[in-house]
């Protein structure tokens, strides 16, 4: 198991007997115990999870509850931008915020692939304990299990997050409404091309690196200016384009997009044109997508230009009644076409 | 983005059509060879731009939909092999075979992976001396080099367990084989501007003599495809013929001298069965005999393996220009992306898949 990592760890990894995770780990008796006590309690440490019972017992002030759950199996584990661990956390806190709901709290379920580096595990772990600590979130209970090399690739993690809905709020992918402006935070396929040009195989070196960024203060932000948002998604796997055909279809309207709008790096940019994939597809982990009313649509941009993780916001394009169910993009020759949804992994081309 | 933005220019390509429309003034059918200038097209809507005295028809320029289903066959056949690192270019392990294509082998746990170099699949080989590393070598002129190349490193560095599928073809003598066919509608070429890097252009000025018509190497930019479509019109309008270049930023009529020379020095030409044309003499390179260690078919003896088209699917009429993908009976219906019958439905660079993506449904505008 050889796994790159990366340098200026901030904290000494504690003293064990030993550097790699064994079976003995996993079997709930001393190791275990040793794990949770040096390795997972100093990083996540709060009121809830130090009683160490099975389960974590909260309250929630009144109000409807958002709950999402999401597995991480990222390769490499560490990326230029980011790592396997604040993946973990950021991309949780995204899911439960689009629904305007406030993260409160993680869970977290570790599979750990035997010989694991313990030096790898603590680094994972700082990212996780940074990343809740800037989305504001406490990690509030957790459980791991170890299986045997080769059983799994290094580690995975499950998180699943809970947050609150303000009563006022009612975001939902089915709520675009034509005349809506899209609204898109920053620019487009960071992560993606990040990952894949990082991934063995792909001998070019690049500075690109991960977005992965927790939204819920910029989601906070526009929602305060305009409680009337229809719709927020974060453009993950299947990129801007999936979400944009997944709201068109679960509102039964059409959406307009225009293609000199769309925000995008030169160096991603060139590492798509050379890849031969469409940035449109290309996975982000630190982007959201919102349908807003018209006549709120400046401000909101305006509050999102405000916050750093939406200086590059754009007005992408608007909701139609026609096309139903289709998004059409608006292409830089003023001609149309329709941007359809990927049918897996984008596959390189030939030449 | 230099030698980009620029052959992206809304305003240089609004010039361009309103030269294309001034000039124009009959019925002219103009052939794009390369599945990549097809792609643009239709990404970019230049169809919806041209003068309706203008018709673009799709070439078989696309490697993937014109690899016969007897080499898919052979591919997977070896790949299901529990000794065999089976590797290829990506856009081939979706194509599907008779019964699977290679993603399916993959999932059954056999050894099959990606790579963007067949130098790649060499270090593989070096790297795995107890395991047969094969390479599937599908391509035109463009991956010729490549491949090339890494047979004969594999020889001079004595990797044994190295072999590569071949199934290459080439551009030329389907081109003329389209200008021969009696039902031909082709006047003018833009020809494929990547193929051209390699090949140079001279190739092509015997054929624009013999069936005096104009061919145009072309780019892939709107901008290019404007300027070539632009070149050809006039020449057409002028009842001239022969060869012009506008992709002059890549291609000049010697090509690159030394890709041509190894690919010599490893293949020679040979008769090839294009997926949906069928045979087409010389059109296609073969390992030469002092290289046939290398040769995977023989190695693993499946060159006997003989298969059948589905007959539902008019990819070969596509492939030909002599009917449009949305003319197919089964076009988005029983055959999609995700299901597909034929391989012009398979690669992003497939006519069938280009309008499937960018424009099977006709879209409102204001």
């Amino acid at each position: 198991m050889s796994v790159k990592i990366p340098e200026a760890l901030t904290c000494p990894i504690p003293k064990t007997d030993y550097d790699t995770i064994q079976m003995a780990h996993g079997a709930g008796g001393r190791l275990s115990a040793e794990l949770v006590e040096k390795f997972f309690l100093p990083r996540f440490r709060n009121a809830i999870l130090e009683k160490l019972d099975d389960q974590a017992v909260i309250d929630l002030p009144p109000g409807r509850v958002a709950i999402s759950t999401d597995s991480f199996v990222v390769s490499p584990i560490f990326f230029p931008g980011g790592d396997i661990g604040d993946l973990a956390v950021n991309g949780t806190v995204n899911d439960v915020a689009m629904s305007g709901a406030k993260p409160r709290y993680l869970t977290a379920g570790f599979i750990l692939e035997e010989g694991l580096p313990l030096e790898v595990l603590h680094r994972v772990l700082l990212s996780m304990e940074a990343a809740a600590s800037r989305a504001g979130v406490n990690i509030i209970t957790g459980d791991t299990k170890v299986v045997e090399r080769g059983h799994c690739d290094n580690l995975f993690i499950n998180t699943t997050g809970i947050g609150v809905i303000a009563t006022h709020l009612n975001i939902s992918a089915g709520n675009l409404k034509p005349g809506d402006k899209i609204l898109l935070s920053g620019t487009i396929a960071d992560h993606g091309a990040a990952i894949l040009t990082t991934r063995k195989g792909l001998s070019f070196s690049s500075e690109l690196t991960s977005d992965t960024a927790p939204l819920n203060g910029l989601v906070e932000a526009m929602t305060t200016i305009c409680p009337e948002i229809h719709a927020l998604r974060d453009p993950t796997r299947g990129g801007v384009a999936m979400t944009l055909n997944e709201f068109a279809r679960a509102s039964h309207v059409g959406i307009l997009i225009h293609e000199e709008r769309i925000p995008i790096q030169s160096g991603v940019r060139g590492a798509c044109e050379i890849l031969g994939l469409d940035p449109l597809l290309v996975a982000n982990e630190g982007k959201l997508i919102a349908s807003v009313p018209p006549e709120a649509a400046d401000e909101v941009l305006a509050a999102m230009r405000q916050h750093p993780l939406g200086r590059n916001a754009v007005e992408l394009g608007e909701v139609t009644a026609e096309n139903t169910g289709l998004v059409v993009m608006r292409t830089a020759l003023g001609t149309h076409r329709i941007v359809d949804v990927p049918l897996g992994e984008q596959l390189p081309r030939i030449c | 983005m230099k030698f980009l933005d620029e052959f992206r220019n809304p305003q240089i390509a609004c010039q361009l059509l309103q030269e294309i429309a001034a000039t124009v003034t009959k019925d002219w059918v103009i052939m794009e060879i390369c599945g990549g200038q097809t792609h643009s097209i239709l990404r970019n809507g230049i169809d919806q731009l041209l003068p309706p005295h203008i018709s673009l028809v799709h070439g078989p320029g696309c490697p993937v939909c014109v690899t016969p289903l007897e080499m898919i066959d052979q591919a997977i056949a070896i790949a299901s092999r529990p000794d065999v690192i089976f590797t290829s270019f990506g856009d081939m392990l979706r194509v599907p075979g008779s019964e699977k294509d290679l993603l399916q082998v993959k999932s059954e746990g056999f050894d099959v992976r990606t790579v963007y170099s067949p130098l790649d699949a060499l270090e593989l080989a070096r790297e795995n001396r107890e395991k047969e590393v094969v390479f599937f070598a599908v391509g035109f002129e463009t991956t010729a080099p490549g491949n090339a190349m890494a047979v004969r490193q594999a020889a001079r560095k004595k990797i044994s367990n190295f072999s590569i599928l071949v199934s290459h073809v080439t551009v030329p003598p389907a081109m003329e084989a389209l200008l021969s066919s009696p039902e031909n509608r082709v006047q003018g070429y833009l020809a494929a501007g990547h193929v051209c890097a390699i090949m140079g252009w001279w190739e092509y000025e015997p054929i624009a003599e013999k069936f005096r018509i104009p061919i145009v190497p072309t780019g892939f930019e709107p901008v290019d495809i404007l300027e070539g479509i632009l070149l050809i019109i006039q020449m057409l309008e002028a009842g001239e013929y022969g060869v012009k270049n506008q992709y002059n930023r890549t291609v000049n009529r010697e090509g690159n001298e030394s890709a041509q020379r190894v690919i010599r020095e490893i293949f020679q030409k040979t008769d090839r069965n294009w997926r949906g044309i069928g045979t087409i003499p010389a059109s296609g390179f073969c390992l030469r005999s002092e290289y046939a260690q290398f040769d995977a078919a023989r190695r693993f003896s499946v060159d006997h393996i003989q298969t059948r088209e589905s007959p539902n699917c008019i990819s070969g009429l596509v492939l030909q220009g002599l009917k449009k993908p949305t003319e197919c009976p089964v076009f988005g219906k029983e055959c999609t992306p995700a299901q597909p019958l034929g391989a012009t439905m398979v690669s992003s660079e497939g006519a069938c898949a280009a309008y499937y993506q960018h424009q099977h449904i006709k879209v409102t505008t204001e």
